[in-house]
């Protein structure tokens, strides 16, 4: 059994026995044990790096076995230097989920537990997939959890988040199901991912497709117009469920693009490749916009992930090495800044059970050690200099300029609005007199919380200060991918 | 080999026997002692699907009787998970019936006599033993759901599904006796041999098959021919329901391919277009309806028809052009589709009887309130069961649905397609519904006081059907080559 079965597999099994045993009698062996299995499901991925070949083009790490002979899908597993991190991302976000809940969740304490570290497995499979049906089954097997974790634990809408967040999502990866089975007819009978890299298209073959990735991996970042569902889900949604949903789930829909849309449709990719900058625009420009004017501090959040995953859209569509590379640094980043954000928000909602910005105000007086850590990410969360935010939106500007100078004027908006609503927040939360009784009895962070948010300022900082880890092990994938792409697959 | 040929029905011969032998051991029974019965109907069971599993073994297509029937791979792998879900549906049937003044003996010996209907179809090789094994399982089945005789709705359901069952019965009769004179036999083999010879009225013969599958649309149970579904499947005593809704269906399908596929396959292009507009039509009316349902059983019934039309989806796209290449992938395609849902059909509705307690009938949706918290086992399959039939991965569901696509798509042509794209936005209709149960169960407080009943044998026999909808979702692979190499051979004889 290879590395990447282990990563996969690991938590998924150990999360399904917990769901066997635990009960809500012994929820406090049931707290260690899940924070045991997280670890242990981190600590398998970290060969995964570390024996990483920076150098080597392909797939690593690769593990073929017959699975179903029927379709002749295979068991294919491997990762590049596009899809490592994300596996380390995902299995290190499930600590951070585990801990973040440790004496917030009460009532059904095993559910909770064991649907986030089958939701981890589940996302490590999406990453890793190599086959077209293995992919769509992990991808949509997420659903589950996560509809689970948002409808048990989630706030008063919580029921209607759900259907919509599960039903949204549905419909854009039925509609790739189709186009799955399209190219599996047309590759000859072969769900063989690389094997549809290689094929040959007609453009009206590759338009559909591209159409089709595009409903369920838009769907699923989201981009403006399909964005309405992570609002809802992202205000519903408990703690740990934003903080999944905004540090890896929408990064399951930019890596599709990243691993389907634009290696098998390139010609499409190209033609269309001015609707997918517009829309990412419009993301970054008019969402940012939006994130402006919300009350509700999730809601804020949730509007400025939406903008800086259209950052991470741009970067892609304009096919160069800078704009790839920041694009991905930023979704890395923005998995610790966002996770790290919600984690801040449900520290403060733990305490006084509102989301509204209006309910604070001066938390810094009470709470001094929680606001370094707040404003520390926000800062991040508008891109300055030294945090892991700036990296990706600096690569991705650069790649801009370089492409067109007024997209990459108007996406440099993104600082500006970016800063505006991220600091606006914090200024009205955080500084100025203590705004009422509740927010005078605020206590400071606990060591559990303190060490949460500690390990993510760590990272944030890490990938602000020295990036280069990051940015090295993608480099090969990368110009591969973009060699690729500018190849055209028309038949002759 | 003989005219005769006895040996090749053993299984059927053997399951007469034994239900004519509890029929009259159950005389000399009383009521305390009467789960004797079931344990007999039980081993009288295994043993009948051990006799067809050697059968299937063994691979061979032999006839007998002097080629009225017909024993061939796929009947008799039909033949043993018809036989199996028939076991299951007593198991969880036993303690339902028994708190009920159900627990008869005439229950357990018309369930047998209604597998024997179902194992004649299965190898029937004529007209006339499909038709006589059709009435010895509707007979069977009618009685079953009076068997609440004094029960309003049970009497209403059973007047219903009696008469309409009688119509449909009468259509099909009708259509084969079009076919006769159009083709001057009633032998499946000949028939088609004659149609392939091109000497028929080919206007009589069409007329016929209209008949023939407007009969078996009654049976099936698809729109528009779907009026009796809802009304039984609610009426019906649980148990009764659940005979109803799983083997009867592996039988039906498997009359839809000695009928129309051995025999009239060269007028597919006719039966096709029929199939399809039935698959449509169901797919809209039972998911639509299903939405606006309050009653669980009802529920299950629109979401019946709106599962068979899917699975008329593959058997409708078989024959492309005059070729059949790929025949074969789409007729297993709908029998994996078949067997998957017996048996999440199974699973769902022994749940509902599980939850049902002496003199409250748990048939609303409401009911499962707070599930997750009550019965966590019991809610954890349930969901299982629901994301099955809604065709979310990893589950068995999602692989019967893919099939199912695939065979549309593969044919390549662009009507197919839509109707591929078409069934897939109705499944997203679907999601929603099974998303309610589930919803019901997890997220809702509960309405009732938690009771920690110990779940005993027929929760294991629950756990492991749901471990099995899993498993299969897990590793398909076996089942499917299976049900691959039974159609395949049958299509070579």
């Amino acid at each position: 059994m290879g590395l990447l079965s282990v990563a996969i597999w690991l938590p998924i099994v150990l999360g399904g026995l917990l769901l066997a045993v635990g009960r809500d009698e012994n929820a406090g062996a049931v707290r260690w044990m899940a924070l045991a299995a997280a670890v242990l499901s981190f600590l398998v991925t970290i060969p995964l790096v570390t024996g990483f070949d920076v150098a080597a083009t392909g797939m690593q790490f690769v593990e073929i076995l017959p699975w179903i002979e029927r379709f002749n899908v295979r068991y294919h597993l491997g990762i590049d230097g596009l899809s490592v991190w994300f596996v380390l991302l995902t299995a290190f976000i499930t600590i951070m989920v585990v801990i973040a809940a440790w004496e917030v969740v009460q009532e059904r304490v095993a559910l909770y537990m064991g649907a986030f570290l089958i939701l981890s497995g589940l996302m490590v499979g999406v990453f890793s997939a190599l086959d077209g049906l293995l992919f769509y089954i992990f991808f949509e097997a997420t659903l589950i959890p996560m509809y689970i974790i948002i409808g048990v634990w989630g706030g008063p809408r919580r029921v209607y988040a759900a259907f919509k967040f599960f039903l949204y999502t549905l419909l854009g990866s039925l509609l790739m199901l189709v186009a799955l089975l399209y190219l599996y007819l047309k590759a000859g009978g072969s769900f063989d991912i690389q094997a549809w890299h290689q094929l040959p298209l007609p453009m009206n073959a590759q338009a559909l497709l591209f159409f089709a990735f595009f409903a369920a991996f838009s769907v699923k970042v989201p981009m403006w117009p399909v964005h309405t569902w992570l609002p809802d889900a992202h205000v519903e949604a408990p703690t740990g469920g934003s903080v999944v949903l905004a540090a890896i789930m929408l990064k399951l829909g930019a890596y599709g693009f990243l691993r389907f849309s634009m290696p098998i449709a390139p010609d499409a990719a190209r033609e269309y490749a001015w609707l997918m900058i517009a829309l990412s625009l419009i993301a970054v420009v008019y969402i940012g916009l939006v994130a402006l004017v919300q009350q509700d501090m999730k809601k804020l959040v949730a509007y400025s992930s939406i903008a800086h995953m259209g950052f991470v859209t741009l970067g892609f569509f304009i096919f160069s090495d800078l704009g790839v590379g920041g694009a991905i640094v930023q979704m890395i980043s923005h998995g610790f800044v966002s996770g790290a954000m919600f984690l801040c928000i449900g520290v403060l909602y733990d305490r006084v059970h509102s989301r509204e910005i209006s309910a604070y105000g001066g938390v810094v007086n009470t709470m001094p050690k929680f606001a370094a850590f707040a404003v520390f990410f926000a800062m991040a969360n508008c891109g300055l200099p030294g945090t892991g935010g700036f990296v990706g939106e600096w690569m991705v500007i650069l790649g801009a300029v370089k492409f067109d100078f007024w997209i990459a004027a108007l996406a440099a908006t993104t600082l500006v609005f970016g800063a505006a609503y991220t600091l606006w927040m914090v200024k009205r939360v955080y500084f100025g007199e203590v705004g009422n009784q509740h927010v005078g009895e605020l206590t400071d962070l606990n060591d559990r919380e303190f060490l949460m948010l500690g390990l993510l300022a760590l990272a944030v900082l890490w990938m602000g200060v020295y990036p280069k880890p990051f940015t090295d092990v993608m480099q090969t994938s990368i110009t591969e991918l973009l060699r690729h792409v500018a190849l055209s697959k028309l038949p002759a | 080999m003989t005219f005769l040929n006895w040996a090749a029905l053993t299984p059927e011969i053997f399951l007469l026997l034994a239900a004519l032998v509890i029929v009259l051991v159950d005389l000399f029974i009383d009521d305390e002692q009467r789960r004797y019965t079931h344990w007999m109907s039980q081993s009288a069971l295994a043993i009948t699907a051990l006799l067809h599993y050697q059968q299937f073994d063994a691979g061979l297509t032999l006839y007998a009787l002097g080629n009225l029937v017909v024993t061939d791979p796929m009947g008799r792998l039909l033949g043993v998970l018809a036989t199996l879900a028939l076991m299951a549906s007593l198991a969880y049937a036993q303690p339902y019936i028994a708190s009920r003044a159900l627990h008869k003996g005439e229950f357990y010996v018309l369930a047998l006599l209604s597998l024997l209907g179902i194992h004649v179809m299965l190898s029937a090789n004529d007209f006339l033993v499909i038709y006589l094994g059709l009435e010895i399982m509707s007979l069977s089945l009618y009685a079953l759901v009076a068997l609440r005789r004094d029960d309003a709705m049970a009497t209403e359901a059973a007047m219903k599904y009696f008469v309409l069952g009688a119509l449909a019965s009468g259509f099909l009769l009708y259509g084969l006796s079009m076919m006769y004179g159009a083709t001057g036999t009633l032998e499946i083999p000949k028939v088609f041999e004659v149609i392939n010879q091109g000497r028929v009225n080919s206007q009589v013969l069409v007329f016929g098959v209209v008949f023939i599958v407007a009969g078996l649309g009654f049976k099936l149970g698809v729109a528009p021919f779907h009026m009796w579904v809802p009304d039984v499947y609610q009426g019906a005593p649980t148990a009764v329901t659940l005979l109803i809704a799983s083997a009867p269906k592996l039988a039906a399908f498997a009359i839809t391919i000695r009928l129309l596929v051995e025999g009239l396959l060269k007028v597919a292009v006719d039966w096709q277009q029929m199939l399809l507009f039935m698959a449509v039509v169901s797919l809209v009316v039972g998911n639509l309806a299903a939405i606006a349902q309050t009653n669980l059983k009802r529920m299950l019934a629109y979401s019946a028809i709106a599962q068979l039309g899917f699975m008329l989806l593959a058997l409708g796209s078989g024959v492309m052009g005059g070729d059949t290449a790929s025949a074969g992938n789409a007729y297993s395609s709908a029998m994996f589709y078949m067997v998957t849902y017996v048996l999440t059909t199974l699973g769902t509705f022994g749940l509902v009887m599980l939850l049902s307690r002496d003199g409250f009938e748990s048939e609303q949706i409401a009911d499962l309130a707070g599930l997750g918290r009550r019965r966590p086992w019991m809610a954890g399959v349930m969901a299982i069961f629901m994301f099955s039939l809604a065709g979310v991965p990893p589950t068995m569901g999602f692989y019967a649905k893919l099939a199912v696509l695939q065979t549309l798509v593969t044919t390549g042509l662009t009507a197919y397609i839509v109707l591929a794209v078409v069934a897939v936005l109705l499944s997203l209709v679907a999601a929603f519904y099974y998303l309610r149960v589930v919803k019901v169960m997890f997220f809702d407080e509960p309405n009732q006081p938690l009771l920690e009943q110990p779940l005993g044998s027929v929760g294991v026999l629950l756990v492991a059907n749901g471990a099995a909808v899993l498993v299969f979702g897990l590793l398909p692979g076996g089942l499917m080559a299976l049900c691959r190499d039974a159609v395949v051979r049958a299509l070579a004889t």
